[in-house]
């Protein structure tokens, strides 16, 4: 029952969807690498938003303390907490201290935290993640047993404790952000690496004859990458956000000045009750600029590595 | 043209009641251990294919699993070359790991989607350390890529496996078991996944790697018509336990089994007929394994058993594999030509030496003619 | 008049390479109780000629000319909620592996029962109980196991799982994708038994996709064979694969059909076609066949071939066609394909 090569004038083709993503086919849908990837991080409004906040932010953090350096001995009694002025771009702190400087100086000290906090509990969580998910058992009772301990930790007191022991310091800052973090990546990575585990072609080079270290090394790390970096960029964003939220406290390193402290000799000194906007609106635009930054941006990677997050069909 | 000049004596691999059980967490405690394989014996000859038939859930990927060591059975022997594979331990092992094979059903889920073709093919020269210096390597990659019809090498060879098609992953699957030169390739459905229209490929391709280089197939499947079109012997699998064994023409031809022929019945052909095909469309599915009828484990879904009235030893009694004597079958020589068949036989049944015996675990074999 | 009328339907995928027309103009008609095939390798555009009639389709897909009418009425002009009530309704689908999409967390009747309180609302929970045994039933599975998972099922049970649920509000048509690959032979007969024996006691019309030509000989009264976005062959399965009946008409069917093992016959070798389907965003020139056919001349790399009759109901888009209703196109010698990338088909080394 045919009719054969008929054309009609009948039915109009349908309309597309409108803004519909330019991804379609099999191939496009499977591409790897990070090639894909950025188009996909530039293409969505939230990611390149991201981009942008990260580009600033990096620029602050790194330039900004070349060009404008910060003397934290530069105290000036005659000039303490004036408005913003010609030679005093963002007026000054408490202490007379050019604030613009200083922001500059903290963003660094803010950001090198969270890196380096984020260094810690990536490594630690990654690998405790991934050595339970593939050997399972003892192994993977035990460790997960020690990731709850850890994931209760209050990270608050813990400081103050160690703190009283050793004194001020970043590096306690960093240290314990660090260990109180790394469980939720651990239990991400867990998962991640359990499924892998049971894959075909895992299963397929073991009975090849290739031995574990061989299989986590060339077939699991290299697949459960994706998720670790994706996780990376977001635990960034928190990690800054902890430091702040310490230092603001009064637990900070007193000396390296971040966005944290500054919000805290702001509270201290009574600025906030004089009005002296300068000194603590600044700090928290930096710190919600950060934190978005590392936040859009881990979102809109996850979103282009995780295809089951994408905006539906 | 046969690349082992001198063959070993007796078969190169050997069952022998072998046990594969497993335990569920779930059901009466009396029902907990599943016996996927149930008392299962044969042997493989050097340059032989065997094929292994039967529905999914009948055992036949747990003997794979055995065989490659990927499971321990939990009773029974495996044999390869005579000695049982079951302590092997160190270079022993490693050894074994190049000489037995296997090729999964999934082309794409064998393989890691971040390794190139040449990383994967690489890999198991990597693994066993072979293949010498780097360029040594990627001479063999590339020539073992030529072998499977993946042309042209270097240009497939930097493809990911999401650029390759199904027919072009399982070639590549293939290459990586191949370029060990190992003497038993375990095919586990390697073309079920795949377009009517590719299986041809694969199929001819396995073929010719045992004319070519004399490796023994274990061609696992769940389509006898499959197994018809490569095999030189057949083994029916049924819950865990061979029911028939013999060589291809003749299990097609003359089935003895009720089982086998149901299955037989059932081979898809592109017909279109008016009368409708003389199919025997078995009641239901196969029981799981926890639950294994008593007596014979088909009787339940048997078509003969109903014919002759439901026969009490049916039930009662579970029938060993028996050769069943060659009435009127024709001289030897059924085999497939080309085979290096050394009078392998299944299990501790006597080789014939008029050609490979044809056995049928039913009480009532010849009733069923 | 039929049932479902399909006019030079072309659709269209944005693809980050260019658009790619996976349908190009084609047309079918479905008559009521009449069980439709379609037929060809994975990405010749079957899939999107099912899905494309109740509107199914990928956002990244367009129908961009052509007509679709159902009942009498032009779909492309339906809006949203006639669609709604056409889908499932009137028009029912199984989907691709979707006895792996089952929900796991709710029984196989309460998922039955869901089109059915979707569609009539008014049902009451009684009403649908019955419904669904009814369902079971129909489709061989003993209604008592309503209340089971989906995860202790079989696959062929929850591929009769996935029949009832089209079932459920009683449609005119059923589209089944690829119903029984990845299942048993032995679970393959018996869905298909299943299937053929629904569209005769109800009436229904079907159109089934598949691959696998003897599914398709199996179930089908008709076929539509497709190939690289456009139909190839069409005709009566009795006409074309019956034994003793003309057979197919365009070479690509003729190969096809020989990928089958035939156990009644010598044991010879089942046949491949060498090379792979042409890419969609630049179709060649002619017939797209042309460069895996045996039998192709020069006119069929520059004239592209229109659908002729070659019997009742019987049509092929082939220039040659008598010679493969003579049987000529699998007696040609085998082609030497050029080093195209990826060749499958072409063999190990070894004597040639």
């Amino acid at each position: 029952m045919v009719r054969p090569g008929v054309t009609t004038g009948l039915g109009g083709p349908t309309a597309p969807e409108p803004g519909s993503p330019a991804l379609a086919t099999e191939a496009a849908e499977r591409e790897l690498g990070l090639r894909r990837v950025w188009r996909s991080v530039t293409a969505d409004t939230m990611g390149r938003a991201g981009l942008i906040l990260f580009a600033i932010v990096v620029l602050m953090a790194v330039l900004g303390p070349l060009i404008f350096p910060f003397d934290a001995t530069a105290v000036n009694s005659s000039e303490l907490l004036q408005p913003p002025s010609p030679q005093h771009w963002l007026g000054t702190d408490e202490l007379g201290r050019d604030v613009f400087r200083e922001f500059l100086a903290a963003a660094h000290v803010s950001l090198v935290v969270g890196l380096a906090a984020t260094a810690i509990s990536m490594v630690l969580g990654a690998g405790i993640g991934i050595t339970a998910g593939y050997h399972g058992r003892w192994a993977d009772t035990g460790l997960m047993r020690i990731t709850d301990f850890f994931l209760v930790l209050p990270q608050l007191p813990l400081v103050i404790a160690l703190a009283a022991f050793f004194g001020q310091n970043l590096w306690i800052i960093i240290l314990v952000i660090g260990m109180t973090g790394w469980p939720t990546t651990a239990r991400i990575v867990r998962s991640q690496t359990l499924s892998l585990r049971e894959r075909q072609f895992v299963t397929r080079v073991r009975s090849l004859g290739a031995s574990n270290l061989r299989i986590l090394r060339v077939h699991v790390l290299p697949n459960v990458m994706p998720l670790i970096f994706a996780n990376t960029v977001l635990v960034i964003g928190g990690a800054i956000l902890a430091e702040a939220t310490l230092s603001f406290l009064g637990l900070g390193d007193p000396v390296q000045v971040s966005w944290g402290t500054m919000l805290h000799f702001a509270f201290q000194s009574g600025a906030i009750g004089r009005g002296a906007w300068w000194f603590f609106i600044p700090p928290g635009v930096g710190i919600v600029m950060v934190v978005l930054a590392f936040t859009l941006t881990g979102h809109s990677i996850d979103q282009a590595m995780n295809p089951r997050l994408r905006g539906s069909r | 043209m046969t690349a082992h000049a001198t063959a070993p004596a007796g078969p190169l691999l050997t069952l022998q009641d072998l046990v594969v059980s497993y335990r569920s967490r779930r059901g009466p405690r009396s029902r907990r251990q599943i016996r996927a394989v149930d008392g299962v014996s044969f042997s493989l000859g050097t340059g032989e294919i065997l094929a292994l038939v039967g529905e999914s859930g009948c055992g036949k990927t747990s003997i794979v699993r055995a065989i490659a060591r990927l499971e321990e059975p939990a009773g029974g022997q495996v044999l390869f070359r005579g000695a049982s594979i079951a302590h092997v331990r160190g270079p022993a092992l490693r050894q074994l790991r190049r000489d037995i094979q296997v090729v999964f059903q999934d082309p794409f889920e064998s393989l890691d989607p971040r390794l190139t073709a040449f990383d994967t093919v690489a890999e198991s020269l990597l693994v066993h350390r072979l293949g010498g210096s780097r360029a040594g390597r990627r001479d063999q990659v590339l020539a073992m890529l030529e072998q499977v019809g993946l042309h042209p090498a270097e240009a497939i060879a930097r493809r990911y496996p999401h650029q390759l098609s199904g027919g072009q992953r399982q070639r590549l699957v293939i290459a990586g078991a191949m370029v060990l030169g190992p003497d038993l390739v375990i095919a586990d459905e390697p073309v079920s996944m795949l377009d009517v229209s590719l299986r041809a490929g694969i199929l001819r391709l396995m073929l010719d790697l045992r004319d070519s280089r004399g490796v023994s197939i274990l061609f696992v499947t769940h389509d006898l018509s499959l197994a018809w079109v490569v095999a030189d012997r057949v083994a029916v699998v049924y819950l865990g336990r061979i029911v028939e064994i013999g060589s291809m023409d003749e299990v097609i031809r003359a089935p003895l089994h009720p089982y086998t022929r149901a299955l037989v019945s059932v081979i898809p052909v592109p017909e279109t007929t008016t009368a409708r095909r003389e199919r025997i469309l078995l009641r239901g599915e196969a029981p799981s394994a926890s639950r294994i009828p008593g007596g014979c484990r088909f009787h339940p879904r048997c078509p003969l058993y109903r014919q002759l009235g439901e026969p009490e030893r049916c039930r009662t009694e579970d029938p060993a594999l028996v050769a069943v004597p060659p009435a009127g079958r024709g001289p030897a020589g059924t085999s497939k030509a080309g085979t290096h068949t050394d009078g392998a036989s299944p299990g501790r049944i006597g080789a014939d030496a008029a050609g490979p015996e044809h056995a049928a675990a039913c009480h009532f074999a010849k009733e069923s003619s | 008049m039929s049932l479902l009328e399909i006019t030079d339907l072309r659709v269209q995928y944005t693809t980050p390479r260019g658009p790619v027309t996976a349908v190009d103009g084609a047309s079918l008609d479905v008559d009521t109780g009449q069980v439709l095939g379609l037929a060809g390798e994975s990405g010749c555009g079957k899939t999107t000629l099912a899905l494309a009639i109740p509107r199914l389709l990928a956002r990244e897909a367009t129908i961009r000319s052509g007509s679709i009418t159902f009942g009498g009425r032009d779909v492309l002009a339906m809006t949203d909620q006639e669609l709604r009530s056409v889908r499932w309704g009137k028009i029912a689908v199984v989907f691709q592996g979707a006895m792996n999409s089952l929900n796991p967390v709710h029984t196989i009747g309460d998922q039955i029962a869901e089109p059915i309180r979707a569609h009539e609302p008014k049902t009451t929970a009684a009403q649908a109980r019955e419904r669904v045994a009814e369902l079971l039933d129909s489709v061989g599975i003993d209604p008592g196991r309503s209340r089971s998972f989906p995860h202790e099922l079989s696959g062929g049970m929850r591929q009769r799982v996935l029949i009832a649920m089209a079932l459920a509000c009683r449609p005119q048509l059923i589209v089944a994708d690829e119903p029984v690959t990845a299942l048993d032979v032995m679970t393959q007969a018996q869905i298909l038994e299943v299937l053929r024996s629904l569209s005769d006691r109800l009436e229904l019309s079907m159109i089934l996709i598949s691959h696998d030509l003897s599914v398709i000989a199996e179930v089908c009264d008709s076929v539509n064979v497709m190939y690289a976005g456009k139909i190839v062959e069409t005709g009566p399965t009795s006409a074309i694969f019956a034994p003793g009946q003309v057979g197919p008409a365009h070479p690509y069917t003729a190969r096809l059909r020989h990928a089958f093992p035939d156990i009644r016959g010598e044991r010879t070798f089942i046949e491949a076609i060498p090379g792979h389907p042409p890419d969609l965003i630049a179709p060649p020139p002619g017939c797209r066949f042309a460069d895996r056919c045996t039998i192709a001349v020069d006119k069929c790399r520059t004239d592209e071939p229109a659908l002729e009759p070659v019997g009742a109901g019987h049509a092929a888009a082939c220039h040659r066609s008598a010679l493969v209703l003579g049987g000529a196109a699998l007696d040609a010698a085998p082609l030497d394909i050029p080093a195209a990338d990826g060749v499958d088909g072409q063999t190990a080394g070894g004597p040639s």
